[in-house]
């Protein structure tokens, strides 16, 4: 069925969409959730597995105490209330990526509950609402193979690998957020990044979106102005920011579709295509499951004592909002120039870059142009683009103290991000200090002026504009590495005219 | 010369610590007796003769190098299948598990071998300890010595007929609703439930997590505090391990052992003396309770009215727990699996291996807990169960307000003939009658021999608090002081 679809602008005129995201973030403790396994990405296949994590008959749980501190820290940065009394509880399902064929997890009884994330979507501020933060273990992961599409239909074989079972995974859920109208999409992604800076603060999870580290699901319904919520879908396999975006975007457009041509929406979960920047349906409501869940009898209650989240609170670093707040007070930013410096990804990057001594001016020139531009070029992440703070505010030094102009800056930047070393080596090993010698550079003057008779009687009898050819001669001569400024007071100077 | 299989572990202990015998000596002779009459008794369902030499010659070197020997080291015991042992046959009476060798130690099964005895062997059970008699084990039913026609009780039978005949001393079992107690009180032998928390869970291959409890079988009652001495304390394996020390069991079963229980209360449970048992098994008890007065205890009688809706809530508590506990006999990555022929999708894989690989009463109980943990069923059936269960606790704390313990019958008939009660689930399910408040509690009960009916023994339950696991082996050690030990006819 090909349908096209109708106009975003058209779609939210006429509807009122609702969404809501579900986010797993996968803990970066030593240990498994569970057992005493490592957790680091990555290993051979089924290597960093014990009885426990595999489900071996008689093995049994033991709850890693670092994953509750780091949910209950998720939990008080989401404004949460800490639940006094909680337990796991049994989620069963059969699956062969899940060792016992039940998951532990939490149902009604999470560990976190009541809380909001503020987000700032086009300098308005808009809140949302969490329903719940909840700790679980995650699954293996399976590997179809002969297959045409990689999944389980059409493979001739299934392998396991159970690294990954176990790992501590909280959950993170919204309330649905309704009244964005048009902002749907944008607040969505808001919201995610807004949350990944937030887990990050805490040092609780290296948050990689790419890696699975950081997964999101979203919910997305629409309906009529002053209608009912419409019924939602819910949209797995959404693996960046830009998808979420993407995703939520997408699945109001087909949604009004269907609901345009006099369908209804089926309560289904969808899979994001990141070729296509649209959904296809997931698992049918034929296998829909009843869960059963149970309390976990093999774990005791969690109870975490009030001193102790009232210390967690204490500890709290600065919220990721406020913390860029006080930044853009301090680097004297607009709004306009601080939203660029997020959109790029540099605050940190500029932060650090500033701690390591530059100006916050020309840590962000550094960031927010050369390198933003070659990490759109190469298409990678500023952060990863292979230039440090440290690197950047070096550099800025070597050009405050004069030994390296702007053009040579960005030639020593080069090398940088080449992985030369740093840029004081660089500048040394590639030859590209500023010539400040004036025997060097007088000579060069000299010659320049040798060579060119008719201009320098030019400078002579007055018009100084025309020192520009003779200094555009000496930089040719030096290759660039003389500072402009200094060779035009010397031209100046030999021919004894005024500046 | 001594018969070494007839003696008490405390004596074989004795004799191997005082180099009057050996370990070997005293395996050699507990594997003989297993070679005579395993063929009738049906105890075991592997039996390790390899790993208990060589467990016994260890055990033999270490004093010849005038090492410290523990109580227990040198005496042969018989661990129920239930546990897993490193790289030996673990099956839990079901053929879904056939041929699986564990790659890990029981913590009990590691306290064991730490303490010197000598596993012989993993005894028979009901599949997955889901039976009061062993006839639903996968592998055929285990025989009681007093009556090989009759069942040995279950699920436990196999450790407890195993005691009986002497083919052990001593056995592990795990009690969920009287696994170890009903099987202790049909063949004559001690059997003890531990306070939930007091021995670990870890590598008992779960049946009801809620309820399942290791603990000792003996022919004596200090005997069995000693195997509860050894295996029990503290496992941070084991979330629901009890932290705190664990009261001195041994030390009771010898003040007991005295003869004297001036200033003890016992309560009988009013509930449990009405109808239900057989007149032979409220004869024997009643015998038995004017030995414990003749003793010194004073005996009241002690409601406790929520126990009659025990058996009901069971039945929905242990049996959600296990649809969830046994999910992970799929075939996928350990133990049977059936119809892989490279066409069948997972699902019929899974479904062909679960119909093939568990017997009846397991199926039944997967489908009952299946049902009562359903969306919309939840609350009617497992939450109800689990409001019941509060109140059977209720009902304990007060009477141990009023009693320092509470005694009944074990169960409510002796040993019944092989075939009696398979056809019909529930007239089964009554084995454990007297037995399954106590685990829904979580509090200790001991089962000790207290007379015979009909030639067949007949055993009397101590209930204790939780954590007062001492107060039933002294009351256990008195009456066992009174009315002595039962040995069954020659095999």
């Amino acid at each position: 069925m090909t349908t096209t679809l109708p106009a975003y602008d058209d779609v939210v005129a006429r509807y009122e969409p609702v969404i809501g995201l579900e986010t797993h973030v996968e803990l970066g403790t030593n240990t498994k959730m569970f057992c005493g396994c490592p957790t680091d990405f990555g290993g051979e296949p089924n290597t960093r597995v014990c009885p426990v994590c595999l489900g071996l008959p008689g093995s049994l749980p033991v709850a890693n105490k670092a994953a509750i501190e780091a949910t209950i820290r998720i939990g008080l940065a989401l404004n949460c209330s800490i639940a006094p009394w909680s337990r796991f509880a049994r989620k069963n399902y059969f699956y062969p990526d899940m060792p016992k064929d039940f998951q532990i997890s939490q149902y009604d009884e999470p560990l976190c509950f009541e809380g909001y994330l503020d987000v700032e979507v086009n300098g308005e501020l808009v809140r949302i609402g969490i329903e719940r933060v909840h700790l679980e273990e995650d699954t293996g992961k399976s590997l179809h193979v002969g297959g045409a599409t990689g999944r389980i239909h059409g493979a001739t074989e299934s392998l396991v690998d159970y690294n990954r079972a176990g790992i501590p995974l909280v959950e993170i859920v919204t309330k649905p957020v309704p009244g964005i109208g048009a902002l749907a999409p944008e607040v969505a992604r808001a919201y995610v990044t807004e949350l990944r800076d937030v887990l990050r603060s805490l040092g609780v999870s290296d948050v990689r979106m790419e890696e699975g580290s950081l997964r999101c699901d979203v919910n997305t319904s629409l309906n009529l102005p002053g209608a009912e919520w419409g019924t939602r879908t819910e949209t797995k396999n959404v693996n960046s920011l830009r998808s979420v975006e993407r995703a939520v975007r997408s699945e109001m457009l087909r949604q009004a579709s269907v609901l345009d041509a006099g369908g209804r929406i089926v309560q289904e979960t969808r899979h994001f295509q990141e070729d296509t920047g649209g959904t296809r349906p997931g698992r049918s409501k034929e296998t829909a499951t009843d869960y059963r869940y149970f309390p976990e009898p093999d774990l005791v209650p969690l109870a975490p004592e009030a001193a102790w989240v009232a210390e967690l609170k204490a500890a709290l670093p600065e919220l990721p909002r406020l913390h860029r707040r006080r930044l853009q007070e301090q680097w004297g930013l607009s709004d306009a120039d601080m939203q660029s410096v997020l959109n790029a990804g540099a605050v940190e990057l500029i932060e650090a870059t500033v701690a390591a001594g530059a100006t916050p001016a020309a840590a962000r020139k550094w960031w927010l142009g050369e390198l933003s531009r070659r990490a759109n070029e190469t298409g990678v992440e500023l952060a990863d683009i292979g230039a440090t703070p440290h690197q950047v505010a070096e550099l800025q030094g070597l050009v405050d103290a004069g030994k390296l102009n702007d053009k040579l800056a960005r030639t020593v930047l080069e090398g940088v991000v080449a992985g030369e070393g740093s840029p004081t080596q660089i500048m040394a090993n590639r030859g590209l200090e500023v010539v400040s010698d004036t025997g060097a550079l007088t000579a060069a003057v000299d010659e320049a002026i040798a060579a060119n008779p008719g201009v320098a009687e030019k400078v002579r009898s007055g018009k100084v504009a025309a020192a520009g050819a003779l200094v555009g001669a000496v930089m040719k001569t030096t290759r660039g590495q003389a500072d402009a400024k200094t060779v035009r007071e010397l031209i100046l100077e030999r021919l004894g005219a005024q500046g | 010369m001594t018969d070494l299989t007839k003696l008490t572990a405390v004596e074989i202990a004795g004799l191997v610590a005082g180099g009057e015998t050996s370990a070997v000596e005293v395996t050699r002779a507990h594997l003989d007796r297993i070679a005579a009459v395993e063929g009738r008794v049906h105890a075991f369902l592997h039996v390790d003769t390899e790993g208990a030499l060589a467990a016994a010659r260890a055990v033999d070197e270490r004093r010849a190098a005038g090492e410290e020997l523990g109580p227990l080291a040198g005496v042969p015991v018989a661990v129920k299948d239930v546990l897993t042992t490193k790289g030996v046959p673990t099956t839990v009476g079901s053929k879904i598990l056939e041929g699986w060798r564990p790659p890990y130690d029981a913590t009990i099964v590691q306290r064991l071998r730490a303490a010197g005895t000598v596993m012989l062997g993993k005894t028979n059970m009901d599949e997955f300890a889901m039976g009061s008699s062993t006839e639903y084990s996968a592998y055929g039913p285990s025989h009681n010595p007093w009556d090989l026609d009759r069942i040995p009780g279950g699920s436990g039978g196999g450790s407890a007929a195993a005691i009986a005949a002497y083919e052990a001393p001593l056995a592990i079992g795990s009690d969920t609703g009287g696994s170890i107690r009903q099987p202790g009180a049909v063949t004559g032998t001690v059997g003890a439930k531990p306070t939930y928390g007091g021995t670990s869970r870890y590598g008992l291959v779960a049946f009801s997590s809620s309820l399942d409890t290791p603990g000792p079988c003996a022919r004596t009652v200090l005997d069995a505090a000693l195997l509860h001495a050894a295996i029990g304390g503290h496992d941070p394996r084991d979330s629901t391990s009890i932290p705190q020390p664990m009261p001195d069991v041994v030390a009771a079963a010898r003040l007991g052992a005295t003869g004297d229980l001036t200033g003890v209360k016992l309560g009988i449970v009013s509930e449990f003396v009405g109808e239900g048992a057989e007149p032979g098994v409220m004869a024997a008890f009643h015998e038995s309770v004017d030995a414990l007065t003749k003793l010194g205890a004073e005996i009241v009688e002690v409601s406790c009215p929520h126990f009659k809706y025990a058996l009901p809530a069971y039945y929905l508590i242990a049996p959600s727990e296990c649809s969830s506990n046994l999910a992970r006999y799929d075939g996928v990555r350990f133990g049977l699996r059936v119809g892989d022929d490279g066409n069948r999708s997972l699902e019929e894989v899974m479904s062909l291996t679960r119909e093939a690989g568990f017997g009846p009463e397991v199926k039944r109980r997967i489908m009952l807990g299946t049902y009562a943990l359903s969306s919309g069923y939840y609350d009617a059936y497992y939450g109800q169960a689990q409001k019941v269960r509060t109140l059977i606790t209720r009902d304990f704390t007060a009477a141990f307000e009023q009693v320092d313990a509470l005694i009944s019958p074990t169960t409510p008939f002796v040993a019944f003939p092989i075939g009696a009660r398979t056809a019909d689930p529930y007239q089964m399910y009554l084995a454990d009658l007297f037995t399954i408040p106590t685990n829904l509690y979580g509090g200790p009960g001991i089962s000790v021999p207290c007379g015979l009916s009909e030639g067949l023994p007949v055993g009397l339950q101590v209930m204790a608090p939780t954590m007062a696991d001492d107060r039933m082996y002294r009351v256990a050690a008195a009456l066992e002081s009174a009315v002595g030990t039962f040995t069954p006819p020659a095999l």
